[in-house]
């Protein structure tokens, strides 16, 4: 059921007073992308997702969707729904009738409405709680239930905020895939905000990486990751080293560091902290200019040829792992 | 910890409840009253027409006044809590709200009389504006000035709990419901007010019992022509028939009592206190 519905922002602007939340974003979201905005808090990726959503208005530019401006629409007539951060299920409302909200107010029998939340209920595997109130639900159980009300609605772009952060680790990363998978069945946009790089690499098709109220990188998920342009993304999406050698800044991955002796590799440094992880070993050195950079090294490389603390090693990797970095 | 609290509240409270009780039983001629244990008095109130009356007149002024200071005191709420965005302005214009309590409700009660008066502010403005040709009658000393100085003495005890409640709603559960594509109307019935409940309750609890053990309000602005049991009791008082006194005062008790008993079985507060 994948429609011909691009999601597009030209020059999004969003001013509070003085202060510039988000500043002439643009960008191309085709339909059917599962897109995370990904940036530090206040970098403006919540505000350009509420005025997507038409709970902020929009300083200049506009938002498009499948060419039709909708920067004005009341937030019901846009096409989108809303994911918000805690849910926002209505406390004094059962589960069905949350997720039934909105055909309510479009005034469907009841029957109809009962019909309706049932399915969606099914479709997030809810289906034997329809009849408990919010409080009585998990934190996992309440998300599905929003999830379902926002897509009773039957959107084009479904925006979430924050979706996981409220969740434990442990089910935040089974609601990932829970999500990825709605995601594919439904075949609509999902834009995701996100401060969580781990959550946007797992989750996303596109990545749109925020920072200061601009685009600071935006791409497909594999090219953003392998050729982060700035020393800012690069250091957001982690597992990245930021080098600043004499020819300008590089981006080195931590696992494409080699150990060598310190004659002939490209840098020589102090191992500063030796960090077991299972699967691998992250070795800290520090370098000239009190940098320092990272190795991760596989178990096995590592635990053939032990190092210590304070010891002296030459840090090398290939010419084509290091990316010149523009800022 | 509890027993000093329990003293006071024994001394202060229980004391004198079970002493008007005890009194309420007790006989009394035109020239003394004497212990005794008999009925005569609740006999009497509830053989007596008048008392179902001023009972009855009790209710209309605590009904109508409810419906007043539910609607000012919710729209105030609502105005502070959803349209004033900023804390400095909502706890400023909530001070400005507190400002009348910083005089005597009597003061305040008896400032009314000079404005609605048969040659008062009110009546001269009307006139002046062609509006009637002779002074109105029933602006001073009627139901009218009884309910309009209940209102304005009370609505502020409807204000504070439901704005204390409003604060409380999640802003993002309004946001939720615009989303949803609730109007205004439909967000404010559907989301708004089944979640200030529990606040409209506890200012229904207060505007209640104020109104109905309240006597000064009715003597003074009705002019000593209007009724409630207050009134009763204060007569019964200013006559030294304190056993009819504590009769009548037990049983506006136990009427308020039912009243309110029957208000919590409506809506569930304890989540509020």
């Amino acid at each position: 059921m994948s429609s011909q519905l691009d999601l597009e922002f030209i020059s999004l602007t969003k001013r509070y007073g003085e202060v510039t939340a988000v500043d002439a974003v643009s960008y191309h979201f085709e339909a059917g992308t599962y897109a995370c905005l990904l940036g530090p808090s206040g970098c403006g990726k919540s505000s350009t997702l509420r005025m997507v959503a038409g709970h902020e208005t929009v300083s200049s530019g506009s938002v498009l969707l499948g060419g039709r401006d909708i920067s004005y629409l009341p937030p019901a007539k846009r096409g989108t729904a809303m994911m918000f951060q805690n849910y926002a299920l209505f406390p004094h409302l059962s589960v069905a009738d949350n997720v039934a909200f909105s055909l309510k107010m479009k005034g469907e029998d009841a029957t109809t409405r009962t019909h309706r939340a049932g399915e969606m209920l099914e479709l997030v595997d809810m289906g034997g709680f329809a009849d408990r109130i919010p409080a009585q639900l998990s934190g996992g159980q309440q998300q599905r239930v929003a999830l379902a009300r926002a897509l009773i609605t039957e959107p084009q772009v479904l925006l979430l905020d924050e979706p996981l952060s409220a969740l434990d680790p442990f089910l935040r990363i089974r609601m990932r895939a829970e999500l990825k998978r709605l995601q594919r069945e439904l075949g609509i946009t999902f834009i995701h905000v996100t401060h969580g790089q781990d959550e946007a690499l797992a989750l996303a098709d596109e990545i749109v990486v925020m920072n200061d109220a601009k685009i600071e990188q935006a791409g497909k998920t594999r090219d953003v990751f392998e050729t982060p342009k700035t020393a800012f993304v690069a250091r957001f999406l982690g597992s990245h080293n930021v080098i600043a050698l004499p020819e300008g800044k590089v981006a080195v991955r931590a696992d494409a560091l080699t150990l060598k002796a310190p004659d002939g590799a490209k840098l020589q440094g102090k191992i500063t902290n030796i960090e077991y992880q299972g699967t691998h070993v992250a070795l800290t050195a520090a370098i000239i200019g009190e940098q320092e950079v990272t190795a991760l090294l596989s178990d096995k490389d590592f635990f053939g040829d032990p190092k210590d603390l304070g010891e002296a090693v030459g840090l090398d990797w290939d010419n084509e792992a290091a990316h010149a970095l523009t800022a | 910890m509890a027993s000093p609290l329990a003293l006071v509240l024994t001394v202060f409270l229980v004391a004198p409840i079970v002493m008007i009780v005890i009194v309420s039983f007790w006989g009394a001629t035109e020239f003394s009253i004497y212990p005794a244990f008999q009925f005569d008095n609740y006999a009497f109130l509830f053989g007596s027409e008048v008392t179902y009356r001023v009972f009855l007149n009790t209710f209309k002024y605590a009904g109508i006044t409810w419906v007043f200071t539910l609607l000012i005191g919710f729209t105030v709420a609502y105005f502070l809590a959803f349209h004033v965005r900023s804390l400095k302005w909502q706890i400023a214009l909530f001070l400005l709200c507190t400002i009348p309590f910083w005089t005597s409700n009597i003061i305040r009660m008896i400032s009314w009389i000079p404005f609605l008066g048969r040659n008062g502010l009110a009546n001269s403005t009307l006139i002046s504006w062609g509006v009637v040709d002779e002074p109105l009658e029933w602006l001073l000393f009627s139901d009218f000035s009884v309910i309009l100085a209940f209102v304005h003495l009370y609505t502020l005890f409807m204000v504070v709990p439901i704005f204390n409640t409003m604060m409380r709603i999640d802003k993002s559960l309004i946001e939720a419901a615009t989303d949803a594509g609730a109007t205004g109307w439909q967000t404010l019935w559907h989301v708004v007010i089944p979640l200030t409940k529990p606040g409209i309750m506890i200012g229904t609890i207060f505007v209640v019992t104020l109104v109905m053990g309240d006597f000064i309000t009715v003597r003074f602005m009705s002019g000593s022509q209007s009724a409630n049991v207050g009134r009763m009791i204060q007569n019964d008082i200013g006559l030294l028939q304190y056993p009819s006194a504590s009769a009548t005062a037990v049983i506006l008790l136990v009427t308020v009592l039912m009243v309110i008993g029957l208000l919590l079985r409506l809506v569930d507060i304890r989540k509020e206190l």
